[in-house]
């Protein structure tokens, strides 16, 4: 048996910084960021659910604090967040089952998250603002 | 598999849940979360949607509503499960000191726990009126 001597410096495993960064790369990354970002903003769904619950005053606050920029920018982000987080979702559950790993599949469908998760957010917004001329 | 080196028991074998004892429960569950959520958003933006600028009464009726209730206690549910198991997976990967990483799990539980609870409490009492 050999004797025990000081740890020998291997070489490791490269890391992400040693990358070219690429789209699939970075959209792997934002999928976690947009998680951990909904995982705080569910508290804006609390709050409002529990607002809800508890009455007409504390439900006047949440919607004076939705109706002001930074409570309209907060929701504009989640809104993007939870749509990206949903399209990412898809591609990988996509990925699971083995296919669109081709260099063209797996860039389009990169792709097409983002400019879906982008555009489906100002529909959506577009279709709230209509929504708000009408009913108010 | 049978050379007498191997320590693991046949049953161990059998069970093939691994070292940890856990298999791939923790990666089924988040994909089994993922595909319910795919039309709970869906249905929960819809439903966010339809009730911009309503005031609180009709805000309140619609969400205490049979189907509206359940469609969001649904949601809830399954979002907030699945977002503690993805929590727990970055902190896993992140937070390498292990009392921290323990805390941090702990906390991560501790505080789904408390806002799935308040969701599901606010959407029960919309419903029943108490």
């Amino acid at each position: 048996m050999a004797s025990p001597k000081a740890p020998v410096a291997r070489p490791l495993s490269p890391h992400l910084q040693i990358y070219r960064p690429t789209l699939t790369m970075t959209m792997s990354i934002v999928h976690r960021i947009t998680g951990a970002a909904l995982y705080f903003g569910t508290l804006l769904l609390a709050w409002w659910l529990i607002a809800a619950a508890a009455g007409p005053n504390a439900f006047a606050t949440v919607q004076g604090f939705m109706d002001g920029i930074v409570g309209r920018l907060i929701l504009f982000g989640y809104t993007w967040a939870l749509l990206h987080h949903l399209l990412g979702g898809v591609r990988h559950l996509i990925w699971d089952t083995c296919y669109g790993f081709g260099p063209r599949e797996r860039e389009l469908l990169t792709l097409a998250g983002l400019i879906g998760s982008v555009g489906l957010t100002v529909l959506i917004w577009i279709l709230g603002y209509l929504t708000l001329g009408g009913a108010r | 598999m049978n050379d007498r080196t191997n320590l693991r028991t046949p049953l161990s074998r059998v069970r093939h849940l691994g070292s940890a004892h856990a298999g791939t429960g923790h990666f089924w569950r988040q994909r089994l979360t993922s595909v319910a959520l795919i039309p709970l958003t869906i249905v929960f933006i819809a439903i966010v949607v339809a009730l911009l600028g309503r005031n609180h009464a009709a805000t309140a009726q619609i969400l205490g509503s049979a189907p509206v209730a359940i469609l969001m206690l649904l949601f809830v549910l399954t979002g907030i499960y699945h977002m503690w198991l993805g929590m727990q997976v970055i902190v896993e990967d992140y937070v390498h000191h292990e009392l921290v990483k323990i805390v941090t799990l702990m906390a991560n539980t501790f505080f789904c726990a408390a806002l799935g609870i308040a969701c599901v409490f606010a959407v029960l009492k919309l419903s029943f009126g108490v």
